[in-house]
């Protein structure tokens, strides 16, 4: 690329070395040709909250919640009060008055929970001295509480108070929850997913733990809901199970080995050697028919329907994707620890299926473990002209480091936050300019003319 | 009888003049009157029959003791006024003061009385002597004078009868702030006179009471002595009232004066006369003018009355007060800093300073779009506004020459005709008043004669059109009214009630507000140089006003916001000393036009080098632009110079002029400091927006540069070093390889987007005849301008961006294409064009928000190419 910058000096970027895909300066289906960088954390910002269709809340290891302006990039308010990082955030939407208001829900190592009002800046609500920090939050809309999970999981209703909680599990705690039907919460704890029932008898609520379930091998890394009937957990080495939401049995089990082709010669010892990391299922998103898994430096995109894969990419990234969201018409958007965002498109593959792609698919080590007892593979199409590729449309390039996660406003744009304590909103340069003549005319009308 | 040829030509004239008139030609107003070449065959000989070498300003006063006598010139230096006759000339001007400015005892009226005067503004000429004036009266007071008064004038004097006629208005505007702040401060000074003569007084009366009571108790009848005593004592009592009487005349001056008075300028000076008169009197215990008030106090505690003896000395034996005694020191000074830069504006020749002004105007119009490669022309009224608002300060008044120019034609035909009817036995009528056929009789007669002269309010009476109060609105209407009005009401509110800040009123700066000056070096119009360096733009005309301060304030200090800085120097003056004063005050002012500030400096235009020894805003010789300064034309013009260089040396100019022009941050690499710079400096004059203290571009970057200086900056010099560092810098540029574009100057290449435009090659071709750069510079200025005026035609052409319903995102974008299309430019110049067209989107919506110009920041995703020599 630059080298004829470095002269003789080799090209130390490690970024052109282990490139997995290169796209070029040429996109033209990118349409982000607009960046704005919003400053104000002084540490890694990790989460990325919307509040509505202009704001969005920004935290991070600074602790503090920075409220934005998607639209102009203004900071809107600071949210001061924590005094160790953020573990998890989340918005609150609650009914006052007829109107719902949208707050926040922050936990922070300093073993705080607080409660905000994006509106005026002001900490509503603020629980201290738990007995852990909270890592976990999920909010149940239905019955207007909200739980936290650490080392133990508690239920809040909405004025803050504690209403029951479960006894300490273990040090690990609940890493990530998801809310299941009929009042059930699945918890992932460990190598655990441990399903809770919410009994609500007026104004009271008991938890209960009601099943351990125990299939992952190593440490479960996310999980999610896929669709009503269907919740999905992806663990460090790379399994992947979706469970069924009402009974909690396993739907389908992928194991994502990431097994090197023959082929590949040497750079094979190298990759080998980092196979475990490079499995970790760090992130899962899902429409209810597609889902993506970010399995290491990959994307494995995975039809829930159909159980099977539609497309993976084993390389997608240069480093390990960190989160990963899937847009309409198979657009999928990927960040990762490299810095970068990408974009990519399913796309059908040409129907003589290729050579390199099929080799491709036997060395994917991907096998149905036949399930105990519900849903024998029923349609179980060729799998091979099911399968889709993955292109790389566009790539977003702006922070320095990793980019941890990122949140899409639509045409409005798109939000990534990252290690370098930045955060970039990505807009669609051309909408932009049209959007400024418009309110250029405005203010024109307004003006009475220049 | 008309004759019938007469009325074809009327008729022609009213039914199809306007039909006639060329839509492309330029306003009237703005156009250059030609050279009258059948009357002098060179234009620069005009002032070699006149005694003095060029244009000077006499201050000339009629002395109650020795008659007419010239009292300073400006400059101040003997050689200019050569041989002329100062004396006779001081007699001339001052034998035609046509104040009727009666002082002392009016009939019907038992106590002198004071008479504000308005000063009188006279064109006088003296064919014989080949010296043509603006002869402005005034009265000051002075309570040792014959009737309290002492008659004064400034005149500016001039070889050139044309320039006195068609700067009437401007040099009338000019003087007034210069009269009016020598009678501000005459007005404090004659105020603490008084006081003073009435403590005497008063001690006086207390004096001969003790020694009437004495004589009383000691002879116990009425002596001669005793009734001399009694009549001397009713002598002081009459005395005393009568000056407390004047006291309260010179103390309520502004309220009587306001009613006669209604232009806005004005207002603004009375009203803040009123309280620093008010102020001086009264002892408000204001902190704001403290320092009057410590001054005075001071004066009054320290000031021991004086017995005054019955009969005072006459008045040939004493000492007259000096005009510097007359008007306090700090008032005093600051006018002759005034009038210097008067005589700085008005230096050249008149169509050099018709066409600057011209110049200005056109400029003042285009604020919409002279912000992307003209020097930003609007800033000074923007600070003016938030000072304002910011600090409740009086506002400083601003002269609009867009308004004055307006009329300046209407102006001085009437003043012409006036000029002809005033006086019949006038022979040379000017050359250029179209009625003088007429009215001219006898040419010889009047050879010796004053050559004609007019009074300003001689003229009022004649021509009700041209009285001082129509002047000024049609003055004013170049501003935009809501200006007038904001500055209007905020003087109503001013007078309503005193504000906290009253810092500046009454200090001296004050009643020179920023008024377009024009200093220039008359040698510049000559063309002796080829060239001028002195281009008028606007920001010359306030070049001015650092003239002294430059040198007692770091720029550095100045460069900052001037709002902040304003504010920082208000709270300053609170605690200021009176000394000091005068010198915080001129500095606020340059605070506000620190700009011109640094390019004072720059004036000389023979010396290249000579700014630099001088110049805040320049330590090296590479580069005579460093960041964080004061961007002057003067450096841009420079920069032509480099640029010419460049575009010689460099076969891929034309793409790297692309990259800036079309909003591509480039980045100029080398490991020689000097050799980036000059070539930063060289392309400086290609990018847009560049700012005014050239905010867009860094200079010298030695840190790897980051994300957020890419919105920043759009031309950036970066070290490039074999180090740890460096290596880091050579990270960052590749990672953001796609926004940049990279100009490596020790191995000689461009790495950045085709282009493969005609209108770069005109801009920058290589084989140009052009020699100069300078010229090259306004080369480059004209292509922009052309340019400009597409981004102008594309921004604001309603039809090509309003979309047709709420989805029609794609019908815009084709739109918007056919339009730069049919605006002549390839796929890249609409690059340009569109780069352009937002930041005149940005510009206009976000205003003039300092700081936040741009937000964002703009790419496209295009291949990049390496280009080599």
């Amino acid at each position: 690329m630059l080298r004829w910058i470095l002269g003789a000096r080799e090209a130390q970027g490690t970024v052109e070395k282990s490139a997995a895909l290169f796209i070029g300066e040429e996109q033209p289906k990118n349409c982000f040709t607009e960046m704005q960088v919003l400053k104000g954390h002084f540490d890694i910002v990790r989460f990325l909250v919307q509040i509505d269709d202009l704001r969005f809340a920004s935290a991070g290891d600074d602790g503090l919640v920075l409220i934005w302006n998607v639209e102009t990039g203004e900071l809107l308010l600071d949210l001061r009060g924590h005094t160790q990082q953020i573990t998890a955030m989340t918005s609150y939407a609650y009914v006052r008055g007829g109107n719902t208001h949208t707050a926040l829900i922050t936990a922070s190592s300093d073993r705080t929970l607080s409660l905000w009002d994006p509106d005026t800046g002001h900490r509503v609500q603020n629980v201290s001295d738990l007995q852990s920090s909270v890592k976990c939050l999920l909010v149940l809309d239905r019955l207007d509480t909200w739980v936290s999970g650490g080392n133990e999981l508690c239920v809040w209703n909405k004025d803050f108070e504690l209403q029951c909680k479960t006894v300490h599990h273990s040090d690990t705690g609940i890493s990530a929850m998801v809310e299941l039907p009929k009042n059930f919460i699945a918890a992932a704890m460990d190598r655990e997913i441990v399903i809770f029932k919410l009994n609500v008898s007026g104004s009271d609520i008991a938890v209960m733990a009601m099943r351990h379930l125990t299939d992952h091998q190593d440490t479960i890394r996310s999980l999610i809901n896929v669709n009503d009937g269907l919740f999905a957990s992806g663990s460090h080495i790379g399994e992947l199970i979706l469970w069924d939401s009402l009974n909690w049995t396993i739907q389908a089990y992928e194991h994502i080995l990431w097994e090197e082709s023959a082929g590949e010669g040497q750079s094979e010892v190298k990759l080998t050697n980092q196979k475990q990391i490079e499995r970790s299922i760090q992130h899962m998103s899902s429409d209810g028919e597609l889902l993506v898994a970010a399995v290491g430096s990959g994307l494995y995109v995975y039809n829930v329907a159909l159980k099977s894969v539609v497309a993976y990419r084993r390389l997608a990234h240069d480093s390990n994707v960190l989160h990963t969201m899937l847009q309409e018409d198979g657009h999928l958007m990927s960040c990762s620890a490299d810095g970068s965002v990408r974009m990519w498109e399913l796309l059908d593959l040409p129907l003589p299926a290729e050579p390199a792609s099929s080799g491709l698919f036997g060395m994917f080590g991907t096998f149905s473990r036949s399930s105990k007892q519900v849903c024998p593979p029923t349609k179980k199409l060729p799998e091979v002209s099911s399968l889709r590729s993955l292109e790389l449309t566009g790539d977003l390039i702006g922070h320095s480091g990793a980019v941890q996660m990122f949140v899409s406003f639509k045409e409005k744009g798109l939000v990534t936050c990252s290690t370098d304590h930045l955060l970039i909103v990505w807009r669609d340069g051309e909408l932009q300019s049209q959007l400024r003549s418009l309110a250029l005319f405005h203010k024109l009308e307004q003006n009475q003319g220049l | 009888m008309i004759g019938s040829p007469d009325v074809v030509a009327f008729t022609k004239e009213d039914d199809f003049g306007e039909l006639f008139s060329d839509p492309l030609s330029l306003p009237e107003e703005f156009s250059v009157p030609l050279f009258n070449h059948a009357a002098h065959a060179n234009p620069w000989t005009k002032t070699s029959y006149a005694k003095f070498s060029k244009d000077f300003i006499l201050i000339s006063e009629f002395s109650e003791q020795v008659g007419p006598q010239p009292l300073l010139t400006i400059p101040s230096d003997p050689k200019v006024c050569g041989t002329f006759d100062l004396n006779y000339f001081s007699l001339r001007i001052m034998s035609v003061d046509y104040q009727a400015s009666f002082v002392g005892h009016p009939p019907g009226s038992n106590y002198p009385k004071l008479n504000f005067v308005e000063d009188s503004k006279v064109v006088l000429g003296d064919s014989k002597e080949g010296a043509f004036a603006y002869v402005h009266h005034l009265t000051l007071y002075d309570l040792e004078a014959r009737g309290f008064v002492r008659p004064f004038c400034m005149a500016y004097i001039s070889a050139d009868e044309r320039k006195i006629m068609q700067q009437f208005q401007e040099m009338s505007s000019q003087f007034s702030k210069a009269s009016e702040c020598l009678k501000m401060g005459n007005r404090k000074a004659f105020a603490n006179e008084l006081e003073k003569k009435l403590k005497d007084l008063e001690y006086t009366r207390s004096v001969l009471h003790k020694e009437a009571e004495l004589q009383k108790t000691n002879s116990g009848c009425y002596s001669t002595q005793a009734i001399e005593k009694a009549n001397e004592l009713a002598n002081v009592e009459k005395s005393i009232y009568e000056h407390k009487d004047l006291l309260r005349q010179i103390t309520s001056y502004p309220s009587r004066k306001r009613k006669d008075m209604d232009f806005v300028q004005c207002e603004m000076e009375k009203a803040t006369e009123i309280s620093a008169v008010d102020d001086t009197l009264t002892c408000n215990s204001d902190n704001a003018v403290k320092s009057v008030e410590t001054e005075s106090d001071n004066r009054k505690s320290t000031y021991t009355p004086q017995f005054i003896k019955a009969k005072s000395a006459k008045c040939f034996d004493k000492r007259l007060k000096t005009l510097e005694e007359l008007c306090e020191t700090n008032f005093f000074h600051q006018t002759l800093e005034q009038l210097n830069l008067v005589e700085k504006s008005f230096r050249g020749d008149l169509s050099f300073i018709y066409t600057s002004q011209i110049n200005r105007a056109l400029l003042t119009k285009q604020r919409v779009t002279s912000f992307l490669f003209e020097a930003e022309s609007d800033w000074i009224d923007e600070t003016s506004k938030n000072f304002k608002v910011s600090s409740n300060t009086p506002p400083i008044p601003i002269l609009n020459l867009s308004g004055e120019l307006m009329n300046l034609e209407s102006y001085t035909t009437s003043v012409d005709v006036d000029h002809i009817k005033q006086s019949g036995e006038s022979s040379e009528v000017p050359a250029e008043s179209s009625t003088s056929d007429i009215t001219q009789e006898t040419s010889e007669a009047a050879d010796t004669e004053t050559k004609g002269s007019f009074s300003s309010e001689k003229s009022i009476e004649t021509f009700g059109s041209v009285s001082p109060s129509n002047l000024q609105s049609n003055y004013f209407e170049g501003l935009e009214r809501s200006k007038v009005s904001t500055t209007s009401s905020y003087e109503d509110q001013k007078v309503g009630k005193m504000s906290p800040h009253r810092t500046s009123e009454g200090s001296p700066a004050e009643v020179f507000g920023n008024g377009h000056l024009v200093p220039m070096d008359s040698a510049c119009c000559i063309g002796q140089d080829g060239f001028i360096y002195e281009e008028p733009t606007p920001e010359i005309a306030q070049e001015c006003c650092g003239d002294t301060v430059v040198n007692q304030e770091p720029l550095s200090l100045l460069h900052g916001d001037p709002v902040l800085q304003m504010d920082y120097i208000l709270e300053d003056s609170t605690l200021l000393g009176s000394p000091n004063k005068g010198l915080m005050f001129s500095e606020l002012n340059t605070s506000v036009l620190s700009e011109e500030a640094a390019r004072i400096n720059i004036e000389d235009v023979s010396d290249s080098t000579s700014y630099m020894s001088t110049s805040t805003s320049s330590d090296r010789a590479a580069s005579p632009f460093t960041y964080g300064s004061v961007l002057t034309l003067r450096q841009k013009k420079k920069a032509g110079h480099n640029a010419l260089r460049f575009i010689r040396q460099y076969p891929f100019a034309h793409q790297a002029i692309f990259c800036l022009l079309s909003g591509r941050t480039l980045v100029i690499l080398g490991s020689d400091e000097g050799t980036v710079r000059k070539l930063v400096n060289a392309l400086l004059i290609y990018v847009p927006n560049l700012g005014k203290y050239g905010e867009t571009v860094q200079p010298w970057l030695s840190t790897p540069f980051q994300l957020t200086d890419l919105q920043r900056w759009k031309l950036i010099g970066l070290q490039r070093a074999f180090s740890p560092a460096g290596s880091s810098i050579l990270h960052s540029l590749n990672r953001y390889s796609r926004y940049i574009s990279i100009l490596d100057c020790d191995n000689k290449t461009l790495r950045c987007p085709p282009y493969k435009g005609i209108l770069i090659n005109h801009m920058a071709d290589h084989r140009t005849q052009i020699k100069r750069g300078s010229t090259y510079f306004l080369h480059v200025q004209s292509l922009l301008t052309q340019l400009t005026a597409k981004a102008f035609l594309y921004t604001f052409c309603h039809h090509i961006h309003l979309p047709m319903d709420m989805n029609d995102q794609g019908s815009v974008t084709s739109r918007r294409t056919n339009f730069l299309l049919q605006l002549g430019c390839t796929v890249e110049e609409s690059k340009i064009v569109q780069y352009l067209s937002e930041l005149i989107k940005t510009h206009c919506i976000q205003g003039h928000l300092k700081g936040v110009n741009k937000s964002f920041f703009s790419f496209d995703y295009t291949t990049s190419y390496l280009y080599k020599i």
